[in-house]
């Protein structure tokens, strides 16, 4: 799959859109994630859950080129994440966590602008207002972000994060602080972005949230995947039941 | 993808566009810089200190106090909502965010330069004249290196726990030399000495930036998160 | 024990374990050697080398402030190099070193700025003078306090690490400008002339004094920073230890 957002057609055995070998991270003496590996490809959403401290966010910064694993690589259409600073990797990543990464005294659009000329994007005042608009909030566009309510920061910062196109996008508890109205927006968004052909890590505590746009479904403890389902094999409220026998328990 | 030079301007035209919606980080800077100039005066007996030996001393040690608290800012825009990651996800040379960071700290330093310059004559009745070019030259060669420092220290004292109270403590000692040499050359210059004189303070800011611009840009990626 | 705990512990650490043995004492026999080594030379300083006839008894502290002064550069041209090393092999154990001998080095420099004061006093009857060479010990003592400080106040190991080799290395780039700055500063202010003990003249016995009180203040030095980066070492298995 090439930058441009051309989509090659399913049937061609795919490099996975994001792909983790033996990924690591210490912190000192502490040892955050351990020895995780996965693939996700394009189209697929890869809900990722567990207790706090398991090393979900460790894990989804390590993906997106934040953090250096300690061992193990990370792929990106298979870019390395880390070689020649991982620039062309990095152009295919979106970023969004329940921090907005907005500048609270620009605007909407300066904010989202900015972002698209960070991406070199030919027309960033086009693209801006193309991702503006479909998260819908066109019409606060010259606000200042502080302005603005908790939701609406939360989809402009989507916005920010989608501007690009990018291949892969990480969710890091996007969830969080979002009213019910903002919370039916961002699943809708998700969902048009995998249709659209991106793959989607999203960590999160709450297990109908992600269940419902997720494909495959990972736990997470103690710095490992502990169990790795796809979605139609589950039965979400047995899931969710036992989800909470290892949050109670970690 | 954009070029460093371009991805730096566009951060430094991103931070400058913020600082003049806000105004309270130069407003403030300005106000402290004019207090301490004016505070400074009377620390002294002007009877027996005449104002002209006085001005470049208070000139260069107010503008590097003032400086701090543009530098202190300078980062914590970008760990107020984290908007530093979305800096660190794009895909642009680390060393162009160092350099916008520096470009932007820069334009803050010379307003405030562009005050308290004109301020100090003013108060401290100096004979400015021809020594306006030279005087220009001596305050952009000390603007570019506490610039250079600062702004590497400020991204390293914003993650720390002491944020506010490293960046002086770490950077203080990095501008003893900018302060002497800026003072120096300034005390020649005001004494109507000629230029010559004021030339090894010069040659040392000049060595003084090269050196730090080139060592701060190269070590500022290890400060990043990694 | 399981198979799977040995396997948590970082590797440098367990090197340095298999190194120096599970319960070696912090103080080891260098350092005892180290402080017999300070004690004798002192002693002889004090008994057995002639008094300066200008300067009299006031004279002896030069043989602790000169050898602290060279000890303390040593230590920081280690904690320069170290920060080197570290940001370019990600060595855990330079970074130690820095730190073992930024602290030390600040342990000196504190030395000679104490008796610089009361050596000069009697001498130039001022306790303070902007001497090119003191004022140059006084920002050493700023910029490694503050890398001290800075070490303190970062919480993540790896950043800690980054953070201070960064600082190591900038304060290294600053020591030649403070300096240069300072000896302009004087050339161009004329000072209130102090008498100089001359160094050149010193008498033979003196200089044997001084060779020998060196040599323990450098064997000194190396026991303190091995004593400092071992109580690291141990600071971390228990920090390992806290953390399982």
């Amino acid at each position: 799959m090439s930058a441009d957002g051309s989509v090659i057609p399913p049937q061609v055995p795919l490099t996975p859109a994001l792909e983790a070998s033996a990924l690591t991270r210490a912190f000192g003496a502490r040892r955050a994630v351990h020895d995780v590996s996965l693939a996700l490809q394009a189209g697929q959403c890869l809900a990722l859950f567990g207790p706090n401290g398991a090393g979900k966010t460790t894990l989804l910064r390590m993906l997106a080129g934040l953090l250096k694993p300690t061992g193990g690589s990370a792929r990106i259409h298979g870019r390395d994440l880390r070689a020649e600073g991982g620039n062309s990797a990095r152009s295919l990543v979106g970023l969004i966590s329940h921090q907005s990464m907005l500048y609270s005294a620009l605007s909407a659009r300066e904010n989202v602008e900015f972002a698209a000329k960070l991406h070199g994007l030919p027309d960033p005042h086009g693209a801006a207002e193309r991702s503006l608009a479909s998260m819908r909030v066109l019409d606060r566009a010259d606000a200042p972000v502080r302005s603005l309510s908790r939701g609406l920061q939360q989809r402009v910062s989507i916005a920010r994060a989608t501007v690009h196109q990018p291949r892969v996008v990480l969710l890091d508890e996007p969830y969080t602080g979002l009213d019910e109205a903002g919370a039916v927006a961002l699943t809708s968004q998700l969902q048009s972005l995998r249709a659209s052909g991106a793959a989607l890590v999203l960590v999160t505590h709450n297990v109908a949230e992600g269940l419902a746009i997720a494909t495959h479904a990972a736990m997470m403890i103690a710095g490992r995947i502990a169990r790795l389902d796809a979605r139609d094999t589950l039965d979400a409220d047995a899931y969710h039941r036992e989800y909470r026998e290892v949050v109670v328990h970690a | 993808m954009p070029s460093t030079l371009a991805t730096a301007l566009l951060i430094a035209r991103k931070d400058l566009a913020i600082e003049f919606r806000t105004r309270t980080a130069f407003f403030s800077a300005i106000v402290f810089a004019l207090l301490g100039i004016v505070i400074f005066f009377f620390a002294w007996d002007s009877t027996a200190v005449a104002a002209i030996d006085l001005a470049p001393g208070v000139l260069w040690v107010i503008f590097t106090f003032s400086g701090l608290l543009g530098l202190q800012r300078s980062f914590g825009v970008e760990t107020a909502d984290r908007a530093m990651d979305a800096l660190l996800v794009a895909p642009i040379p680390r060393e162009a965010i160092y350099l916008g960071k520096a470009l932007a700290n820069f334009a803050f330093v010379a307003g405030i330069q562009l005050v308290t310059i004109p301020a100090v004559a003013i108060f401290y009745n100096l004979p400015m004249g021809d020594a306006i070019p030279v005087l220009a030259a001596i305050a952009t060669l000390a603007a570019i290196g506490l610039v250079a420092v600062g702004t590497l220290f400020s991204a390293m004292a914003v993650n720390t726990r002491l944020a506010e109270l490293l960046l002086p403590m770490l950077s203080l000692p990095f501008f003893v030399p900018i302060v002497m040499g800026a003072s120096g050359s300034t005390a020649r210059l005001m004494a109507g000495r000629p230029i010559a004189e004021a030339l090894p303070w010069l040659r040392i800011l000049g060595a003084y930036d090269v050196v730090f611009i080139v060592a701060c840009a190269l070590l500022f990626p290890f400060t990043l998160d990694e | 024990m399981t198979e799977n705990d040995e396997l948590q512990i970082p590797r440098d650490a367990r090197d340095d374990m298999a190194a120096q043995g599970d319960n070696k004492p912090i103080l080891d026999t260098m350092f005892w050697i180290a402080a017999v080594a300070v004690a004798g030379a002192y002693v002889r300083a004090i008994m057995f080398t002639p008094t300066e006839a200008r300067q009299g008894l006031a004279q002896k502290i030069y043989y602790i402030h000169l050898p602290a002064a060279l000890n303390a550069y040593l230590a920081f041209t280690i904690v320069a190099l170290c920060s080197v090393v570290y940001l370019w092999l990600r060595d855990p154990r330079a970074d130690r070193l820095a730190e073992s001998a930024a602290e030390v080095g600040v342990v000196f420099t504190t030395v000679v700025l104490t008796t610089g004061p009361i050596w000069g006093k009697p001498i130039w009857n001022t306790w303070w003078t902007w001497d090119a060479r003191l004022t140059l010990t006084l920002f050493l003592w700023f910029i490694y306090a503050s890398y001290l400080v800075l070490r303190g106040a970062v919480d993540d190991p790896g950043m800690r690490a980054r953070y201070s080799a960064v600082l190591g290395i900038l304060g290294a780039l600053l020591i030649p400008f403070i300096h240069l700055s300072v000896y302009l500063f004087r050339t161009l202010h004329p000072m209130p002339i102090v008498l100089k003990p001359e160094r050149p003249s010193l008498p033979n016995e003196m200089l044997t004094t001084l060779t020998l009180s060196f040599i323990a203040f450098v064997i000194l030095c190396i026991a303190l920073i091995r004593v400092r980066y071992r109580l690291s070492v141990a600071r971390e298995q228990l920090a390992e230890l806290e953390a399982r």
